[in-house]
């Protein structure tokens, strides 16, 4: 049956003419993008004045659906360009969208430094626990004992909890929520977007082709079921409580909400002393 | 004309300033052309320290010093080291408290630039008595034009001494010269 | 306003050549014999309202120039060997996305970490292709301090034209030496601004091209909506990734702008051509040994030319192919087993093209070129 629609409510956001996308049934990367959408819908923020930048893979792809200034970038390198473009441009706001393979794996180096810095940027991460677009391998991200196709007997590595690396490493807004909190993902997102510099937003995403599959949850309603029957909201908890693993609770919520200076506004400071 | 120049002694000294200034005097305040190249590598270390500067009217194509025209030394070691190196007929200025000169060397222009330094309380401007020492003897750059380059490259609470240090050195130059 | 004369090491005079062109914008990570230009612009830029930061690592550097150019500033970073390579996927980024940008590679000996502080040039192959897939960018190798002033200004001034990446090839020896460097008054260097669309944001087409095959560049915020990607692309910019037909109009002309263009970019010394039987090939340092050894070989009575390249890439080949039957034997020196070599062999035919290699560590000295010279010319 074909779907027939005229238009989308967020289509001012989008390149409509880029749709339909590439994501496959059951994906949470639509529910992600959509409470993106809402997010700068609800707090009015121009698409002329926003830049989202991604990496490779298939969050990497949302840059290219979004009708704003938007960079798809080499594997990893979404944050240092990011960076760049940010201290170019320090009135635009500037959000990375890209998974975690390529923003904790190949690109984690750019990440903890970003956040030390207190680089002024939204990072929102979609974690499938999977490489989904090469095929479903092994991920920093993947839980332990979990079947990838380059952990055929199970993961042996243990996997990176996000939220706690983000916070270890600096960033003054951490959250986790999974494509079923839509509401609380979509405030989560707009605080994110309200933040003075390096906030964070994990957002667990099923993965039923290359990650389900294999791990007892084929379909994007067993995952989405998966997460209701193990996530638990605990706001404020210190993050390094919060790993993640197979049949253990989802512990979601904001972890982590303070201030300090930016990269940006010292960086400001410094060129008019320096100026004078 | 291609005159080139080595500095030689040991790390402290302020060897590579020294050549760092006469190449900013020549460039900068007596309009000629001068390259300076510090010595980076194994000899920048280990309590060698050289620098080299060429000096010319004309357009200066191979940077690099090989056989000096003059050599200003401040240690044995790089007396020992460089002045096999020295051109026929070629300069050899010496701080004659730290060299011990071998025989052969022909007219060696020699001065206590340390000794000088010391009496002046400042053991560390030795450098600076041995560059008017140097700037005396050999004329290859005008006294007004190294002392500009001298005053631009001290800090200014250091620039009286290092004054007075370029003159008494210039001053033992003009003697010797007229020896 | 008149001529300022400096005394710059080339580090340094390529810095200063830097924010003469423009630039606003310094990434960088350090790395021997480079670091004196992040130190320089660490200072200088925040002075005229510029931006430094120093990054992680390479691949940082180059992803963030890349990202500062979209935001409209010209941007630099400056590496050495190890740092280069890191850079090469960026670098290719860059080629893909036509984002100006100036990548100065300070030459220090190789492979691998080499010696970091002496003098090498075996990056010119590197220089060129060193990033994956077929594309094409600039590279300038400067012989001097004035040099590095000059030709960091040049490369900027390339590198907006053509909307392509551009590398200084410096080496360790030019990058340390101190020289006297004339500085013009700023009225009086000439500088590019890269092109910018003049239609409607509807209208747009970001990767349509214009004049010399460039397209008009919008950058962020400026309400043109671009979508840059590394895939390639059509004209809209949007990916089209299994169409053969639209990758060979897109790289046909990344490579094209560049090839056909070369005439433009194309910047040598050349000495003593006229009665030449034997010429001399050589780039930034080693060719300041040849100038001298070429010069006594001519008093001696030999009739040697020299060919000083300052554009290495693109390569000459229209003039190479033009002097190719006037020149009996060719001669290249560099500090390198043999790259620029083998172009000079693709251009003039193999059997008479010459080599003095050095493998890094020193430079040649106008003796041993000298003594080649004369084994050449008497065909020994």
């Amino acid at each position: 049956m074909e779907i027939e629609a005229k238009h989308h409510p967020m289509d001012k956001y989008l390149r409509a003419d880029r749709i339909p996308h590439i994501w496959c049934p059951g994906c949470g990367l639509g529910t992600a993008l959509n409470c993106f959408l809402y997010a700068l819908e609800e707090l009015n923020i121009d698409p002329d004045n926003l830049a989202v930048v991604s990496g490779i893979g298939c969050t990497g792809r949302i840059a290219g659906y979004l009708n704003v200034d938007s960079y798809h970038t080499t594997h990893g390198r979404a944050i240092p360009f990011a960076t760049g473009l940010k201290l170019a441009k320090p009135d635009m706001k500037v959000v990375v969208f890209s998974g975690d393979g390529d923003l904790f794996a190949i690109g984690g180096n750019h990440f903890i430094h970003a956040a030390r810095r207190n680089m002024d940027m939204t990072v929102l991460c979609v974690n499938n626990y999977n490489y989904g677009m090469t095929g479903g391998q092994l991920a920093p991200t993947t839980p332990m004992e979990a079947r990838t196709t380059t952990s055929p007997y199970g993961n042996l590595e243990h996997p990176f909890n996000l939220c706690h690396v983000a916070a270890a490493s600096g960033a003054v807004y951490v959250a986790r929520w999974t494509t079923l909190h839509v509401r609380r993902l979509k405030e989560s997102i707009k605080e994110a977007l309200n933040k003075k510099g390096f906030s964070f937003v994990e957002i667990l995403s099923p993965c039923p082709t290359a990650y389900g599959r294999r791990n007892r949850s084929p379909t994007g309603l067993d995952m989405m079921k998966y997460y209701q029957e193990h996530s638990v909201i605990k706001h404020g908890i210190d993050p390094s409580e919060a790993d993640i693993e197979i049949g253990g609770d989802i512990i979601v919520g904001k972890f982590v909400d303070i201030e300090k200076p930016t990269f940006n506004e010292m960086v400001k400071e410094l060129i008019e002393k320096a100026r004078k | 004309m291609r005159v080139e120049i080595k500095f030689g002694g040991y790390g402290g000294q302020g060897i590579i300033l020294m050549g760092n200034i006469t190449a900013r005097a020549a460039v900068l305040y007596d309009n000629k052309n001068a390259i300076f190249t510090p010595s980076y590598g194994p000899e920048a270390r280990g309590g060698a320290a050289s620098s080299n500067v060429v000096i010319s009217d004309d357009e200066i194509d191979y940077p690099y010093v090989t056989h000096p025209d003059i050599l200003v030394v401040m240690s044995q070691g790089a007396y020992e080291k460089f002045a096999p190196l020295l051109k026929d007929g070629g300069k050899l200025i010496v701080d004659e408290d730290l060299v011990k000169l071998k025989n052969g060397e022909g007219d060696v222009a020699k001065v206590a630039a340390t000794r000088i330094a010391e009496e002046m309380g400042k053991r560390i401007v030795a450098n600076i008595v041995m560059l008017g020492f140097f700037t005396g003897v050999t004329k290859i750059l005008s006294y007004e034009a190294i002392k500009k380059a001298v005053l631009a490259a001290v800090p200014e609470r250091f620039r009286e001494l290092n004054e007075e240090a370029l003159e008494r050195g210039y001053k033992k130059g003009i003697e010797w010269q007229k020896e | 306003m008149k001529m300022e004369v400096k005394f710059y090491s080339g580090n340094v005079a390529a810095a200063e050549g830097a924010i003469a062109a423009g630039c606003r914008f310094f990434a960088g990570y350090p790395i021997t014999p480079s670091s004196e230009i992040a130190e320089y612009m660490s200072r200088r830029l925040p002075q005229v309202g510029g931006i430094f930061v120093q990054m992680e690592d390479e691949l940082a550097s180059m992803a963030a120039i890349l990202g500062a150019s979209w935001g409209g500033l010209k941007t630099m970073t400056a590496t050495s060997g190890p740092g280069f390579s890191l850079m090469q996927e960026n670098i290719g980024l860059g080629a893909m996305t036509e984002t100006p940008c100036v990548v100065v590679n300070v030459q220090r000996a190789g492979p691998s970490t080499g010696m970091p502080t002496l003098v090498g040039q075996g990056d010119v192959m590197q220089s060129r292709w060193g990033s994956h897939g077929d594309y094409e960018l600039i590279a300038l190798s400067p012989s001097s301090p004035q040099e590095c002033f000059d030709l960091t200004i040049r490369a900027f001034n390339l590198a907006e034209e053509y909307r392509v990446p551009t590398m200084l090839l410096m080496d360790e020896s030019t990058a340390h030496m101190y020289e006297k460097v004339v500085v013009p008054p700023a009225d009086k260097i000439k500088v590019v601004e890269r092109k910018r669309p003049r239609v409607a944001p509807e209208k747009y087409l970001p990767f349509k091209p214009a004049r010399n095959m460039v397209p008009p560049m919008a950058c962020a915020g400026e309400g043109y909506r671009v979508h840059v990607t590394g895939l390639t692309h059509d004209e809209r910019g949007y990916p089209q990734t299994t169409d053969p037909e639209v990758q060979e109009k897109l790289v046909r002309r990344l490579c094209d702008k560049i090839r056909k263009n070369e005439r433009k970019m194309r910047d040598m010394e050349i000495l003593h051509m006229d009665d030449a039987e034997l010429a001399l090939i050589s780039f930034g340092i080693s060719a300041r040994s040849s100038k001298a050894a070429v010069n006594r070989a001519r008093k001696k009575g030999y009739k040697v030319a020299l060919i000083r390249l300052k554009t290495i890439w693109p390569f000459p080949e229209e003039y190479f192919e033009k002097i190719a039957d006037d020149i009996k034997n060719f001669l290249v020196v560099e500090i390198n087993y043999g790259q620029l070599k083998y172009e000079v062999e693709r251009n003039v035919g193999k059997g008479r093209v010459h080599h003095l290699p050095k493998f890094g560590g020193a430079v040649h000295t106008p003796e041993e070129i000298y003594a080649k010279i004369k084994e050449v010319y008497n065909g020994n």
